[in-house]
């Protein structure tokens, strides 16, 4: 399946995602960018769909952008090596909260530990949220772009 | 914390839980396993990491694209070459940039190298963990010559750092081929050996056939890649599926199983090291003349604006590098998504029910490096 | 052949004839426990330097060679660093017990020495069931173990007891009787009667396959007893970290270091005793001349050769296999080398009785 069939596909379920192509001429990716609330709906669909089969997520993370937090998932077929990239786009910068998808991708489980360990967004539902490579009294969330640790950090 | 099982006699038995590291001798590194046990028999694994978490990511917001490749030899040491060549291929590749078909082949030939290197430690490891202990010496005696042919090509044994964005740092010594060429002719005698000593003893067999299996659905739902994933029959091979440097001029045999025990694991590995000599016996005598350092690539690297993606295949699985770019000469946001992290949570699933020495295989063959995994 | 027993014999007669017979005794007593202390300390240092000799031959090393001459000053070196060490005691750990256990294990190990004929004339004592002695003897050393595990309040050494609790009491049976089998053979359960029967041939050659398979079972079964690989999951370096003595430090690491290769050479002292012919010469039935050369050797170095053949073998075991796992291993016990055994015990006895044996 196309980046272009599947942004069709795409666009019937949810009609107000946006669609962008990143990468480089070569290697094209579809990346799609949808709000939270229809996250779990759109990944399932993703998932299960008979032409589509996207079974292996091979990234998960997030941006801090100024405005939003932007969760990124990089999903791939094993059968047709097809990929496509699902953006969440997350407007609250204060308590920024998505669903967990760690019910269709199992390793998305510990991805979204790493998440919420580095980036502070919370996973709803998700079986087991806890801070993954710090220790759990850890103030702040690194990965953010407005942290600052004065003490071990050393700015360029 | 510990939940009470009433037997037949209504005598009571406890689970208990036991720290598996950080110290300890057969979690290779600084992982610490919390293991949920009755009696030898394990209820749950609870892995904890971050021990050795550097935060190369973050430290990546601040560097220069050539100051990157020097960060990643420390993620997985082992696979150091493929980690440098991810990112450079990235920068390559979003500046559009082709190097020349030296510095590819030169890559996939030292590419291969550390595979087999890493393989090789993991052998010789993967006997310890079994309580073989000689395997350790005759896998270092052959890594030895691998280690050699670094040394005299780029000047370092483990991190070589060999990579730079838009080539190679250096030509090749001009004793490399008939070096690469000795070390060949040397190890095919030699892996025939670590057949002969491991993989047909009774007793390794018996610790690992049909032991700690992982299905094909749960290898893909956890993301397990690399020979792990391939042993359980998912094919995941970038150099095969996303051919980059000079994957799509060689021919060579994705290592498929189906069984995903832990001698497919181990199995799994072994063949691929006959893969990679054969890769490179193929690349050793045609290696074409050109430039070493593409000249399109400036000193001060400075990427369009916009997200890249690239993966390469070290010795334990898909390393990708996620690069959000906004035009500056460091990245905005670069993620690696390592090996290690996604085949280690995939323990938990694999070892409840097993013992305690399966477990210690069972890690052997998920082949894990800490570093990768905390980055 | 140079019989020891003139030479003890003299030295008790010198002492008789100067102290009363209770002073005598005491002064013997003092002599044996001054010479074993001494003869043990040696040997181990020597089975440790030749471990690892033996070791870096199979590992393509070179092995100790710093300390003295081709390095045979490590050991001692090694030894006198543990003494030197401090001795650490975990807070929560049974003390008494903690402090108690190297000390049945070495006690355990040093009884079983003392029943060991070790040339024609030379042991300490030779009582009518050496046999059943040295193995009753030499599975105290289990408790140590067991207590050791449990007093130093460490999960890690408290698995590593309980393996090696269940591996010793299985592989305890299997090495008693493919013992038992030269016992029916000879007829006796003293050693030096044992020793005796041999002078026409050793058992593993007079007594056909059976006693062939009966010396497998007990390499195994001793292998297994003495805790090393491929069966030492108690102590199981990369899964228990270092088993039952995990918690020990100093010199009492050092104690339960030397009980392991103590053992080490009682088992391969039994087993070249029993189907070797202990310090019997290699003889051939009725060849007279023959047999009358090989006496030239002196017995204490048939012994120490056949001793040091077994001990070869088991050290060649330990560097070449994979370690079992603790179901494997009992199973291996109670479902193979036990029915054999039995089996074997039986087809010993019959040809015993029909005197099929040279």
């Amino acid at each position: 399946m196309d980046n272009e069939s599947l942004k069709t596909k795409i666009a019937q379920w949810v009609p107000n995602a946006e669609f962008e192509e990143t990468g480089t001429s070569k290697a094209q990716l579809l990346n799609v960018i949808i709000t939270p609330d229809k996250l779990l709906d759109v990944a399932y669909k993703l998932r299960n769909e008979e032409d589509m089969k996207f079974d292996f997520m091979f990234s998960l993370t997030c941006v801090d952008f100024p405005e939003h937090f932007m969760m990124v998932y990089h999903l791939r077929s094993t059968q047709t090596w097809n990929e496509v990239v699902l953006k969440v786009k997350m407007e609250d910068k204060e308590k920024p909260q998505v669903e967990t998808l760690c019910h269709i991708w199992r390793t998305a489980e510990y991805h979204e530990r790493e998440v919420y360990d580095l980036f502070g967004i919370v996973f709803k539902n998700h079986p087991d949220l806890r801070r993954i490579l710090l220790d759990e009294e850890w103030e702040g969330y690194p990965l953010r772009k407005d942290y600052v640790d004065p003490v071990n950090m050393i700015s360029l | 914390m510990t939940e009470e099982v009433e037997t037949k006699d209504a005598i009571k038995t406890q689970e208990y839980f036991v720290n598996m590291g950080p110290q300890h001798p057969s979690t290779h590194g600084v992982l610490r396993l919390m293991l949920e046990l009755d009696g030898e028999i394990i209820k749950r694994v609870i892995p904890h990491i971050g021990y050795i978490h550097r935060s190369i990511e973050k430290m990546s917001e601040k560097d220069s694209y050539r100051q990157i490749v020097h960060l990643t030899d420390r993620m997985d040491y082992l696979s150091n070459h493929m980690n440098n060549e991810a990112v450079c291929l990235l920068v390559e590749n979003a500046l559009e940039v082709e190097v020349s078909d030296r510095v590819k082949v030169i890559r996939t030939i030292m590419s291969e190298l550390t595979r087999l290197s890493s393989h090789q430690l993991w052998w010789g490891v993967m006997g310890m963990d079994l309580g073989a202990l000689t395997t350790f010496l005759y896998a270092f005696r052959d890594r030895e010559m691998i280690n050699d042919i670094f040394e005299e090509t780029c000047g370092a044994r483990l991190t070589v750092n060999y990579n730079v964005p838009g080539g190679v740092m250096f030509d090749i010594h001009p004793n490399f081929q008939k070096r690469v060429k000795d070390f060949i002719k040397h190890f095919k005698t030699k892996l025939p050996e670590y057949d002969r000593l491991l993989s047909d003893n009774v007793i390794f067999r018996q610790r690992t056939e049909g032991v700690g299996i992982l299905s094909k659905e749960d290898a893909i739902s956890y993301g397990v890649t690399g020979p792990t994933g391939r042993a359980s029959g998912f094919s995941n091979d970038t150099r095969k599926h996303k051919p980059y440097s000079a994957y799509d001029r060689v021919e060579f045999k994705e290592i498929l199983m189906d069984k995903g025990d832990t001698f497919s694991r181990y199995k799994s590995r072994i063949l691929e090291m006959w893969e990679s000599i054969s890769i490179i016996e193929q690349l050793i005598d045609n290696i074409p003349e050109g430039e070493i350092q593409s000249p399109a690539v400036k000193q001060v690297i400075k990427l369009p604006a916009g997200e890249y993606y690239q993966s390469v295949e070290t010795a334990r699985g898909e390393l990708g590098v996620y690069v959000v770019s906004d035009g500056q000469k460091s990245p905005y946001r670069l993620k690696f998504r390592s090996p290690g992290f996604s085949n280690l949570f995939v323990l938990d699933h694999m070892v409840r029910g097993y013992k305690i020495a399966d477990l210690v295989a069972m890690m052997s063959t998920i082949d894990l490096v800490i570093p990768d995994i905390d980055r | 052949m140079f019989d020891f027993s003139t030479l003890t014999q003299s030295i008790h007669d010198y002492l008789i004839s100067h102290l009363s017979p209770f002073w005598t005794t005491t002064v013997e007593w003092v002599i044996i426990g001054v010479l074993l202390i001494a003869f043990v300390a040696l040997s181990v240092m020597g089975l440790v330097y030749i471990e690892r000799k033996v070791a870096a031959f199979f590992q393509l090393r070179l092995g100790p060679n710093r300390v003295g001459k081709w390095g045979l000053l490590q050991t001692l070196a090694d030894f006198l660093k543990l003494l030197m060490k401090e001795h650490i005691t975990s807070k929560n750990a049974d003390k008494f017990l903690f402090n108690l256990a190297p000390f049945i294990i070495v006690t355990a190990s040093f009884l079983a020495i003392g029943a060991i004929p070790f040339a024609l004339g030379l042991h300490v004592m030779d009582i009518n069931i050496g046999v059943f002695y040295i193995t009753a003897a030499s599975s105290i050393g289990v408790l140590g173990i067991l207590i050791g595990g449990w007093a130093g309040n460490n999960k890690y050494s408290l698995i590593g007891a309980l393996r090696s609790g269940a591996q010793v009491v299985s592989y305890e049976i299997s090495a008693v009787l493919s013992i038992l089998t030269i016992v029916v053979l000879a007829g006796d359960l003293q050693l030096s009667s044992i020793i005796e029967s041999q002078r026409d041939g050793w058992w593993i050659f007079k007594g056909h396959i059976p006693v062939f398979i009966a010396f497998i079972m007990f390499l195994i079964a001793g292998t297994a007893e003495t805790n090393r690989g491929p069966f030492d999951l108690a102590e199981a370096e990369s899964e228990l970290t270092a088993g039952f003595h995990t918690e020990y430090s100093g010199i009492k690491f050092a104690m339960f270091f030397l009980a392991e290769y103590v053992n080490l050479f009682i088992i391969a002292a039994v087993g070249a005793t029993v189907f070797l012919g202990g310090w019997m010469p290699f003889h051939i039935g009725d060849w007279a001349w023959f047999n009358d050369k090989m006496d030239y050797i002196p017995s204490i170095l048939w012994f120490f050769l056949k001793v040091g053949f077994v001990i070869g073998l088991i050290m060649w075991f330990k560097w070449t296999f994979p370690r079992l796992r603790i179901d494997q291993l009992l199973v291996l016990e109670w479902k193979y080398l036990l029915p054999i055994n039995l089996v074997n015990l039986l087809v010993v006895a019959f040809i015993a009785m029909m005197g099929w044996y040279f």
